[in-house]
Formats: C-alpha cells, sequence, structure tokens
C-alpha cells in the first residue's frame, strides 16, 4: 500500500513559460501538447492552464479511475467555464448534480424511440439530397451542420419545432460553438471577435425562438399529439399566471439540449465519408453490405438498428481517428491519488480522448485507418473499454452514443445507396482546425457528389 | 447462470428491457431493476443478446 509520504507531485510537461501557461500551445496545438505530457511524464501529467493546474491522465489504469469518479469526487460543473455564456446561467452545467441527472435521463435518448428517430433523420437526409442537382460539390462542415441541427431538433425537442427552422438556426449555432475559445479559462468575455459573436449569436437565437413562441401563441397546438417540446414549456405557469420559462431560458434549454449531439454527429459523419473516400477497399465493402441490406426492400428505420458490422467498423475508426471531444476535464472537489501521484484539491483533471484512442500497445498501427480492427475476434472497442474512448467511459459515457450510431447508419443508408462521392481536393488537406474547445473541421473541405446508377437490381441474398 | 450488472457503468438506456423484458426493467428515471437474477436456462439466448448490446458493458453472465 502507498503511504501518503511516497506520494509525488505531478511531473511538469516542458514548455509552458508564457503569462497564461501552456494556454496558447492549447489553443494552437492541443493535441501535440497531450501527446508531450504522455511522452514527458506518462499517464499521469501536468500542464498549466492560465492560474490553474491541469493533471492530465491517459492510459486504461488513470482513465478508469478518471471515469468511474462520482460528481463530488470529480466535478464537471466548474471545468467547462467556456460553456456558461453558450448556454445561459443556470443551465446545464450550473445546474445541481441531480438535475443534471434527470437531464440526460431526457426520455427520448431512450431505446425505445430509436425506430422513429430513425425514420426522422431519414427523411431528413432525404429532403436536404432533394434540392441536389444530378453532380455538384457540398462542403461538409456546412453540409453535415445544418442536416444535424434539423436531425437533432426533430428528434429531441420535436418535428413542429424543426419544421420552423432553416439555414438561419444553423449559421448562429455554427457561431455559438465557435465561441469556446480556451481564453475562457482566463475571461469568458474577453473583448475578442470570436466571443462577440458568440453573444451576438446567442441573441439571434433567442430571437429566432421568439418569433416562433409568438406565432403558436394565436395557434395553440389543437391536440396533445400535435404539442412539441415548446409547447410544454410555454403551457408551464407560475401561480401568478405568468410563464415559468422566459424565452431566454427556453432557448438555452434548446441550446444545450442540441450541444453535445450537434458537432459531434455533424464531424464524425465527414470524418467517417473522408476516410471511406480514402479507402477505396474499405467503402466498397460499406457499399456492399448496404445494397446486400436493403436489397429486400426494407425501410431505413428497420435497418439502422440492426447489425451493419462493415459501416460501424468505419464509424467507429474515425471516431477514434479524430474524436469530436480532444479533452474532457473535471475538478478534483477533494485530495485524491492515481499511480503514485498527488492529485491536490482544487485542480483541473482532464482525459485526452484523442492521445488514448492512439495508445500503440492497444491500438497496433495506431494512427492507421483500420476498421478490420473491430470484427471480432480483435474487437479492438471492447477489448480497451477506458482507452477506446471517443465517447468517454463508466458513468459519464456519452448518454447519446446510441442515438449517434443509429443516427450516422441512417444518414449513410440514404447518402451512399443513391450517390457517389469524390475527394475534391487533396487528401491530406481534410483537416480539424483545433483552436476552439468545440473541435470543427477546417474549411475547405469540399467533395463532389454524383447520382448514382445501379447497374442492375441485385438479387436478395 | 447469474446476471451481474456493474452500476458505475449503467446508465437506464433499456436495451436490456426491449431484449429480454421478463428479465430487465428499467424505470422512467433510467433505474435499472433485474426481475430475475437467476433466469432459467431457456432465456439464455435473450439475456445473451441483452449483454451484447448493453451501451456501456454495464452486464456479464456468470456461470454457477
Amino acid at each position: 500500500m502507498t503511504t501518503h509520504l511516497e506520494l509525488r507531485e505531478p511531473p511538469q510537461v516542458s514548455g509552458g513559460e508564457q503569462e497564461h501557461g501552456h494556454l496558447e500551445e492549447l489553443r494552437r496545438d492541443p493535441i501535440g501538447l497531450m501527446r508531450r505530457v504522455r511522452q514527458e511524464c506518462g499517464d499521469v501529467g501536468q500542464f498549466r492552464l492560465a492560474d490553474r493546474d491541469v493533471v492530465l491522465l491517459t492510459g486504461a489504469e488513470a482513465n478508469e479511475f478518471f471515469f468511474r469518479a462520482p460528481e463530488d469526487v470529480l466535478d464537471q460543473a466548474e471545468a467547462y467555464p467556456f460553456m456558461t455564456p453558450i448556454f445561459g446561467e443556470g443551465v446545464v452545467f450550473d445546474a445541481p448534480p441531480e438535475r443534471r441527472r434527470e437531464m440526460l435521463h431526457n426520455q427520448s435518448l431512450r431505446d425505445k424511440f430509436m425506430r422513429g428517430h430513425a425514420s426522422t433523420i431519414s427523411d431528413e437526409v432525404q429532403s436536404m439530397v432533394t434540392g441536389w442537382s444530378e453532380a455538384g460539390t457540398i462542403d461538409l462542415l456546412d453540409w453535415f451542420a445544418e442536416l444535424t441541427i434539423y436531425t437533432s431538433s426533430a428528434c429531441l425537442i420535436g418535428p413542429k419545432f424543426r419544421a420552423e427552422l432553416d439555414q438561419r438556426f444553423a449559421r448562429l449555432y455554427h457561431d455559438l460553438e465557435q465561441g469556446t475559445d480556451a481564453l475562457a479559462y482566463v475571461d469568458p468575455y474577453a473583448d475578442i471577435d470570436t466571443f462577440h459573436r458568440r453573444d451576438a449569436a446567442r441573441l439571434g437565437l433567442v430571437d429566432l425562438v421568439q418569433a416562433i413562441m409568438d406565432r403558436r401563441v394565436g395557434a395553440p397546438p389543437a391536440t396533445d399529439d400535435d404539442r412539441d417540446l415548446l409547447d410544454v414549456l410555454m403551457s408551464i405557469r407560475e401561480e401568478g399566471g405568468e410563464p415559468r420559462f422566459s424565452t431566454d431560458m427556453v432557448t438555452g434549454m434548446f441550446i444545450s439540449m442540441m450541444f453535445a449531439g450537434h458537432h459531434t454527429t455533424s464531424g464524425t459523419a465527414a470524418w467517417t465519408l473522408i476516410e471511406l473516400l480514402r479507402h477505396p477497399h474499405a467503402m466498397a465493402a460499406v457499399i456492399d453490405e448496404l445494397d446486400h441490406l436493403y436489397a429486400n426492400g426494407e425501410e431505413v428505420s428497420y435497418q439502422a438498428l440492426r447489425a451493419m458490422p462493415q459501416l460501424e467498423a468505419a464509424i467507429k475508426e474515425a471516431l477514434r481517428l479524430h474524436p469530436p471531444l480532444i479533452l474532457v476535464l473535471r475538478v478534483a472537489k477533494e485530495d485524491l491519488e492515481i499511480e503514485g501521484v498527488r492529485i491536490s484539491r482544487g485542480k483541473l483533471v482532464g482525459a485526452s480522448l484523442s492521445v488514448s484512442n492512439r495508445i500503440p500497445e492497444d491500438f497496433p498501427d495506431p494512427d492507421a485507418f483500420v476498421p478490420e480492427r473491430y470484427i471480432d475476434p480483435r474487437a479492438e472497442d471492447r477489448a480497451n473499454p477506458w482507452t477506446w474512448i471517443p465517447f468517454g467511459a463508466g458513468r459519464h459515457r456519452c448518454v447519446g452514443a446510441p442515438f449517434a450510431m443509429m443516427q450516422l447508419k441512417a444518414i449513410f443508408s440514404v447518402l451512399l445507396r443513391g450517390w457517389e462521392f469524390e475527394l475534391a481536393q487533396p487528401s491530406g488537406t481534410y483537416r480539424n482546425d483545433h483552436s476552439k474547445m468545440v473541435v470543427q473541421l477546417q474549411q475547405p473541405c469540399a467533395v463532389h457528389y454524383r447520382q448514382r446508377h445501379v447497374e442492375s437490381n441485385r438479387p436478395p441474398v | 447462470m447469474r446476471i451481474v450488472v456493474d452500476r458505475d457503468l449503467c446508465q437506464g438506456h433499456g436495451v436490456c428491457e426491449s431484449e429480454a423484458p421478463a428479465v430487465f426493467s428499467v424505470s422512467k428515471q433510467g433505474v435499472l431493476t433485474i426481475l430475475d437474477e437467476s433466469p432459467a436456462e431457456e432465456l439464455r439466448p435473450v439475456v445473451e443478446q441483452a449483454v451484447a448490446f448493453c451501451p456501456t458493458s454495464a452486464l456479464r453472465i456468470e456461470e454457477d
């Protein structure tokens, strides 16, 4: 057993001599910084973020410690100061743990609602490709970001609310996501352009929601079936009769409900397509799988909930190589100890998804796109539950993960059966922009599409 | 066989309930109740499905 005397302080990574420690490096090359922490310090190392130390954990043992810890040991609430101006005061990360737990258990994410969601998502993709010509070019960031605004609003808030949204909502939402500069660790309201745009975008979204609410006041839902979440929130009144939730609060709730599933799914859809286009053999296997599965005329709402080993493997590999969240953070609420190292109360503690996902001992040839690693008996995701962590792990594992996988399967069921794609720029020029805490594809990120003509009707297998 | 659940991992998605409603029940608040901790052998196929498709790998089967 380790006694207190033997505990070491976390080793400090090189660099970070500037005013705000490693902040500038985190804003410029966060993955490089986190890799260096592991190289120089091992499973437990430390860097400096403004006036706080961040203890960075990687590897199975340290990650299991991180992801099993309850809220009162490792707390998320204070760890993300850049989210409060986006959600608004009193929403999600500012709420007490019990309230957050309720929100996590959003009924619409439960298994029994998945089939209806799959049908909704398939319709949304169809409606977006209806505007396509025989052939053309799309920007992956713009296209998938708009699509996932429609799918997440339709599934989480309701189709009626979704029907009142257009590109304006998607553009404002994008400005919000771009407002996640790590400079928020110094000052969430610093005088920089991205923060001004973030605040203007939030006000713009409140205006859009207000206009939708104004239209509904004159036309209340006729039946219960016609009620969506917005109708429900509008109908809740204080004792005096005034509305319980202001437009600002309703907008904040919708922003927060959509946040976790938006840029994440959008980015993963784009990266799955890019990697499949970079690896024609894997693309052929996926298209073959889809053609066989749908040969009997089943609906997407049925198939998207069934096994699709080739497509699932491609999605998982895109997630491993390009996790939409690269770093998750908590605050230590008490003095802790991991692998003989002391973590003092009040420090930030982080787990690096992008570094753990590429540990060579767990994932041979870690930088290569190898969907075969998920096929039994290798099953490297299930074999490494604490290092294959694109969705996090343990009690904090993304509650939307099954929804996300279903959504991606539904999206590609429509796209890849109806259309052929081609990279529109050199393969190496597709990369992520890591200058914000919310990772997005760097533009330009264009692909060409062309309507697919299936040569013959393949017989069912 | 005996069913073991890791409560740190369970998030109450309800996939197990969909696969084997005689064995698993998940409340509206997302709390899992195992209705039958040692189910009969003829339920093995559906219980194995529930274990395999649990989105958080919170379930396992221990043999007697």
